[in-house]
């Protein structure tokens, strides 16, 4: 609990300005220790570069996506009858409400733009690795509140893409055994998407999952500046031997106001440079943020020839459906060496390995007997969830990819090759070569993370500096 | 603090005030939970639907909606009919054996999957995940489909392909065929969808 502070007094010749700020940190001293916590005394490392804007990006466009939604929703009505035609009259009869509908829409894009490299650059210089786990968790719990963000405010304009993407993404859950088709009827409210979906979906979309989403936002920058920023080298900068000057804050860092505030604020005009030319010269980017389909009103009795998401969630699309009854059998000897590793190489109990064969066993005698399409939505959500393990599955000795073996950085290269080959694929229609293309990159994928703890340890590092490299320029 | 005796009629009343709280904080979630399930209007809507077939020519296809979903009555020629047995060895379940209760009703389980050889009555969405395949109806080689097409439906999305009697072929994504609702007969023209106990 707090102490018991003392009243500060003033002089009563000091300025109107110094009165109106002590008469305010006597009462509300929390908003001056949190200016003080975050903002004029977080030191943040000295060397970061470019990667690391994107966090305050992120942050910036959450904050378009609130205001921006607030005047929407103004006009917009969650009604299947009038959702379609709603939107058409915020495109064409409110004034400039085309102007805000695209910077929402576009917003969602470059959500997803930012988020993938500020996740990318974590990856990079490892900033997932301890004592920074917990900031990785949250931003990873923020990133799955994200995709369901997206998927429910993309139904919302009620046009063909969103009404039969909806309803393949919730059939998904169908595939479910046992459960699937009652759950998949209870997420929409009636046997198709319909009313009661647009209604739950709009509720979801503007108030349950904003909320959370800002939750998780604040929980991410505080567990973030209670541990102290990671930084290009995978250092610390803070802490035991660290140099510090006399007041005690560290030598290698700067506080995050002014200097990085402003560093941020060069950032966002270029953000603002590239978003507003989207916003205004190519709101649809060619049908990758707005697609044509979604330009005709929803028809539950006809589905549109070629249905795919939208650009962001292709890669996890692209693995869904590399699950194929051939793909199975794939899978089943990643399962059989998986186990068998366990049980001929490791160093684990008697007990244990019994417990994996068994466990081996069942995940086998399961993938014969389950649909493959159950297995695609498992490999679809293992895609995402895989991800909040990075932390535990990094062994290398180096944090940052500088000091890590050279042919690391190639391999992260394969992988970004093969994150947006699985893109592009899940945009297209199927076809035979993508679907053998897309398994091998789902395999890819799957190993790059599984066998982290093993590739991530071969190689020798580079030494590691004692002091970050940075050059005042 | 941790000096202090652990009170243990404290605790245990600590103890069953948060059982009995939890208890009624589950209680409470119940009825909002239950609010996702389809209201009682959806369930209305679920209504059978009478189809009027008699002015329906050969080959020609009727959508109507029944629970919001499209359910296609088509009317097959008898050369079509006769087509209908020579694929079975390309099918993955031509006997219509996988999930009857859920798939089949049992006055439809034979060759053709219906009641009245001719018509076919099925729910015009894909098993797969849920888009509504397109009309195939011309035979032999098209784009997306083999070269000895027999006529059927190739649905957009995953590329599931469906024979005229709504069976799926095999090695595509979905695992059964097409469904077939219930469905009656209330005379010769008139036909119930819907619903397959109603007395004529």
């Amino acid at each position: 609990m707090a102490a018991y502070r003392e009243f500060k007094q003033i002089s009563p010749n000091a300025s109107a300005t110094a009165k109106l700020t002590n008469w305010l940190e006597n009462r509300f001293p929390t908003a001056f220790d949190a200016y003080k916590v975050h903002m004029s005394e977080y030191y943040a490392p000295k060397n970061f570069n470019f990667w690391y804007i994107f966090g305050s990006l992120a942050l910036l466009v959450l904050v378009i996506q609130i205001v921006t939604g607030i005047f929407l929703v103004m006009h917009y009505k969650p009604d299947a009858a009038k959702a379609f035609e709603s939107v058409e009259y915020i495109m064409r009869d409110v004034p400039w409400g085309w102007l805000i509908r695209y910077m929402h829409s576009t917003g969602a894009s470059a959500f997803f733009v930012v988020v993938y490299l500020h996740m990318f650059r974590g990856l990079l210089y490892g900033s997932y690795r301890k004592p920074r786990e917990l900031v990785w968790l949250f931003g990873c719990a923020i990133f799955l509140a994200l995709m369901g963000e997206a998927f429910m405010g993309y139904l919302l304009p009620w046009g063909q893409m969103s009404y039969w993407g909806a309803q393949v993404i919730v059939n998904l859950f169908s595939a479910i055994p046992f459960i699937g088709p009652d759950l998949s009827i209870f997420i929409r409210g009636d046997y198709v998407v319909g009313d009661a979906t647009l209604n739950r979906f709009f509720s979801f979309h503007v108030i349950a999952v904003p909320l959370v989403l800002l939750g998780l936002v604040v929980a991410h920058l505080l567990a973030l500046h209670d541990v102290g920023s990671n930084n290009p080298d995978g250092i610390e900068i803070k802490g035991p031997g660290k140099p510090i000057d006399e007041k005690g804050h560290p030598l290698d860092g700067v506080p995050f106001h002014p200097y990085y505030t402003v560093h941020d604020i060069f950032g966002v005009g270029l953000f603002l440079f590239v978003f507003s030319a989207i916003v205004f010269l190519a709101p649809e980017m060619g049908g990758y943020f707005l697609e044509a389909n979604n330009f005709i009103p929803a028809d539950p009795l006809k589905t549109p020839s070629h249905i795919a998401p939208v650009w962001y969630f292709t890669p996890f699309y692209s693995m869904l459906r590399a699950v194929t009854s051939e793909m199975m059998y794939a899978l089943i000897a990643c399962v059989v060496l998986g186990v068998g590793y366990g049980v001929l190489k490791s160093k684990l109990a008697g007990v244990l390995k019994g417990a994996v064969t068994v466990a081996g066993v069942i995940v086998i005698a399961l993938m014969l007997t389950i649909d493959a399409k159950f297995w695609g939505v498992v490999t679809m959500g293992a895609a995402v969830v895989i991800l909040f393990f990075l932390p535990w599955l990094d062994c290398s000795p180096a944090r940052s990819i500088r000091y890590r073996p050279s042919w690391h950085k190639w391999l992260y290269v394969i992988f970004v090759i093969v994150f947006f080959v699985l893109g592009y694929l899940g945009m297209l229609a199927p076809f035979p070569l993508g679907e053998r293309v897309s398994q091998v990159g789902t395999l890819f994928y799957f190993g790059f993370f599984l066998l982290m703890p093993w590739w991530s340890r071969l190689g020798e590092s580079k030494p590691v500096p004692e002091r970050i490299n940075f050059v005042a320029h | 603090m941790s000096e202090t005796p652990i009170d243990s009629s404290k605790r245990t009343w600590l103890i069953a005030t948060s059982c009995a709280g939890a208890v009624g904080g589950v209680a409470t979630a119940v009825p909002f939970v239950s609010s996702f399930e389809p209201s009682e209007k959806a369930k209305a809507a679920g209504a059978a639907v009478e189809v009027d077939i008699s002015a329906m020519k050969e080959g020609e296809k009727l959508t109507v909606e029944w629970r919001g979903k499209p359910v296609w009555i088509v009317k097959r020629t008898k050369e079509e009919l006769d087509a209908l047995p020579k694929h079975d060895g390309e099918l993955a379940d031509p006997e219509s054996k996988r999930h009857p209760d859920e798939f089949t009703p049992p006055y439809a389980r034979n060759e053709w999957r219906s009641i009245k050889p001719e018509y076919l009555v099925v729910i015009g969405i894909c098993p797969h995940l849920g888009c509504s395949p397109t009309d195939k109806f011309t035979t032999g080689a098209q784009p997306s489909l083999p070269n000895d097409w027999p006529g059927g439906w190739l649905c957009p999305c995953h590329g599931s392909t469906f024979d005229l009697a709504g069976r799926v072929f095999k090695n595509k994504p979905s695992p059964d065929n097409l469904p077939v609702p219930p469905h009656m007969y209330l005379s010769d023209t008139r036909l119930l969808i819907g619903d397959d106990t109603k007395k004529a």
